[in-house]
């Protein structure tokens, strides 16, 4: 045998670690573009700051402050707290190299995905969206319902006064396409969030419990998807009194049966792993394995479908409020905005073209969120 | 190959059940019954319960469930309070007019979906491939009936404005007073119809088609077989349609059965728009009338369709793929 002539005591040469949590990327890329949204978002809240103090000044001395207006208010703090909050932490971040993250699955996720340049404009988009829906009662030039003089402020093609033009009575539709949007997001939202719910709940009884439970509710899901989805959802609104409560609910009640089989799928998978099994042999109740253990470990699809499902609600919605079934008028929502344009399509094209086209731009960031969200959440998907 | 195609039919019918028994609970949970649009202070409350008495709504629930679900399957759906006249008649006609306009997108669909994912799958990355899935996400992400909307827009109203040599028409089946006209004459008629509708209702599905069949193309590309075939000396032809192309379609057989709930749902936003006489434009007229037999007749209907729809991709992909059989 050769003697090495590296004595073995000698501790071994240190491996080179990364800084970014040993995972190399272009740091001067991210800071670079970092820095350029650190410095568009303090522009764009000190612009909409300058703008709107005569604004905020004249409905806080008037006689009834509306609730939106105090949203908007709250959210305008927030926004500005969480920039100086944001830029205080990078203005003192330490040299590259201090503290170390542990590597979670989500750690590990979040990387892949800030890697994914259209997810991170989806993501980018759809906060931005939220955040004009939030700060509208600022922003809108126009209240959703004014009409100015009808006669000479009717039916008016985009101009710098009018963005988007205004409709046949004189409201300017850029102010009601934004007005529009805190119905379109807010509904995809909620009845996303019972559906998700609802999904999981009925996938995860099915999958855990199996036998004739899960035939039951897998028959019963079946059904529901024969229907579809919009002859349903016209069927019940018809039926019951219309209002924007039933619409979400009965959105909500329409869209689990994707994520139940999802679910159902992760569960039977998840359900003869051996930490299941021993949380079965510790003798915790089923109702505990099934929401602490099993649950948190079928979140990945579910939030996946969850982003591709708003889009399709927003969707949704929207062809309901174009029929007349969803939103009714006076209020804006995209749909109805489609629907009212819909008589002076060749005199006004605007009317109808600009919902349409939000419509659009939305469901496209929610798609493209819901696209990089998949693939960087599913090992196998991951490039 | 005939016993699975049994079992999957004896498996439809606990379906078709069920489906039944929620459209009857959805109608009984429904708040009023058929009598309330005959309430006023002119008719007598004897005279609504004589109605209730003659329509059977005045006997027990299990026995009007019963009643309801033996008369829809023997084909008996009642009477259209509507249109005045019976569903077993209106129903056959809105259904062929439905299926002609579903039929004719699916062939956009898949024709349309299918080469624009083989071309994105052979070109992969290139500036078509990127073009091509970003045109794909548009579509895929518009409504259906502000497409429909813009269509009718463009080819039927401004062209005419603009004087464009083609100008389509945008609503009903047919041009009036060409029924004169000769067989050929009527078919041409009927296709010029269909464009628009067709289209609008195709298109968004067709971009999800191309968005499965790219994936499914590159799965197939990279793998030996297709190397052997190109060792082989085949034509790039060959090698793509006939031995890559047979493999991914697999998966989007699957899609069949899967797209068309969504088909029948933008049938039914399409047909209001383009005023195309089918099962679409006539659930939401009979809404707007609360004519309940003819909604509840039509959305049977649909769902029959689905399920029926949902067995042939089944048969479908048990044709293509010999490994399904055996299970």
């Amino acid at each position: 045998m050769l003697a090495s002539p590296v004595p073995e005591s000698l501790p071994p040469a240190p491996l080179p670690v990364a800084d970014d949590g040993g995972f190399p990327t272009d740091r001067g890329g991210r800071a670079w573009g970092g820095a350029a949204a650190l410095v568009l978002s303090w522009g764009f809240l000190l612009a909409l700051l300058f703008l709107s103090y005569r604004r905020i000044g004249a409905t806080l001395a008037g006689p009834r402050v509306p609730v939106d207006f105090w949203v908007a208010l709250a959210s305008l703090a927030l926004m500005v707290a969480l920039a100086a909050w944001v830029t205080w932490r990078v203005l003192r971040r330490p040299p590259a190299g201090g503290r170390k993250r542990g590597d979670s699955q989500w750690a590990i996720a979040g990387r892949h995905f800030r890697r994914n340049r259209l997810a991170m404009a989806g993501l980018v988009v759809m906060i931005v969206l939220y955040a004009l829906t939030l700060l509208t009662p600022l922003l809108a030039p126009y209240g959703p319902a004014d009409m100015g003089t009808v006669a000479s402020s009717g039916g008016l093609g985009p101009s710098l006064h009018h963005w988007f033009g205004t409709d046949k009575f004189g409201r300017d539709i850029l102010s009601r396409v934004l007005y529009g949007s805190r119905i379109s997001l807010s509904i995809g939202f909620i009845a996303v969030a019972i559906s998700m719910s609802l999904g999981t709940l009925v996938g995860a009884l099915a999958g855990y419990y199996g036998g004739w439970v899960d035939s039951a509710l897998m028959r019963f899901t079946d059904m529901m998807l024969s229907f579809p989805r919009l002859v349903l959802l016209i069927v019940v609104i018809a039926l019951f009194e219309s209002s924007i409560w039933l619409v979400v609910l009965v959105l909500g009640l329409t869209g689990w049966m994707g994520t139940a089989r999802i679910v159902r799928g992760e569960v039977l998978s998840l359900r003869e792993r051996e930490f299941i099994q021993a949380a079965r042999a510790l003798g915790m109740e089923d109702g505990r394995i099934i929401f602490r253990h099993i649950i948190p470990n079928t979140l990945a699809p579910v939030i996946v479908s969850a982003t591709l499902g708003i889009g399709q609600t927003i969707l949704t919605e929207a062809s309901l409020s174009f029929l007349g079934l969803g939103v009714r008028p006076p209020t804006p929502s995209w749909g109805n905005m489609i629907a009212d344009g819909r008589d002076a399509l060749t005199q006004a094209w605007w009317i109808s073209t600009f919902p349409g086209l939000a419509i659009v731009f939305t469901v496209i960031a929610f798609n493209l969120l819901g696209d990089g969200l998949r693939d960087a959440l599913d090992p196998r998907l991951r490039t | 190959m005939i016993g699975y195609l049994l079992r999957r039919m004896l498996g439809a019918i606990p379906l078709l059940l069920g489906i039944l028994t929620i459209i009857f609970f959805i109608i009984h949970l429904a708040p009023g019954d058929p009598t309330a649009r005959f309430f006023s202070p002119q008719v007598s409350p004897e005279v609504i319960e004589q109605m209730r008495h003659n329509l059977g709504l005045d006997q027990p629930l299990h026995i009007q469930y019963l009643k309801w679900m033996k008369s829809f399957l023997t084909g008996d759906f009642g009477y259209s309070l509507g249109q005045g006249r019976p569903i077993s008649e209106i129903m056959p006609e809105v259904l062929w007019n439905t299926l002609q306009l579903t039929l004719v997108s699916l062939v956009i669909i898949f024709v349309v979906g299918m080469l624009i994912g083989i071309v994105q799958a052979v070109r992969q990355y290139s500036v078509a491939d990127n073009v091509l899935t970003v045109l794909a996400l548009f579509f895929y992400s518009m409504p259906t009936f502000w497409f429909a909307l813009m269509l009718s827009l463009i080819f039927a109203l401004k062209a005419s404005q603009w004087g464009w040599p083609v100008v389509l028409p945008s609503s009903g089946m047919a041009t009036v007073g060409t029924e004169w006209l000769g067989r050929g004459a009527i078919l041409r008629d009927r296709l010029l119809h269909l464009i628009l509708p067709a289209t609008a209702l195709g298109i968004g599905t067709a971009a999800g088609v191309a968005r499965y069949m790219r994936g499914a193309m590159l799965e197939v590309i990279h793998q030996d077989f297709i190397r052997t075939a190109r060792a082989k000396g085949l034509s790039e032809r060959t090698v793509i349609f006939k031995h890559a192309l047979r493999n991914a379609m697999i998966p989007i057989i699957t899609l069949l059965g899967l797209y068309l709930p969504f088909l029948l749902s933008g049938a039914v936003l399409v047909e209001t728009i383009f005023a195309w006489p089918g099962m679409g434009s006539t659930v939401v007229n009979a809404i707007f009338q609360r004519d309940y037999p003819l909604v509840m007749a039509t959305s049977f209907v649909i769902a029959v369709i689905v399920v029926l729809g949902n067995l042939l991709s089944d048969v479908l992909y048990a044709v293509v793929d010999p490994r399904i059989r055996a299970e």
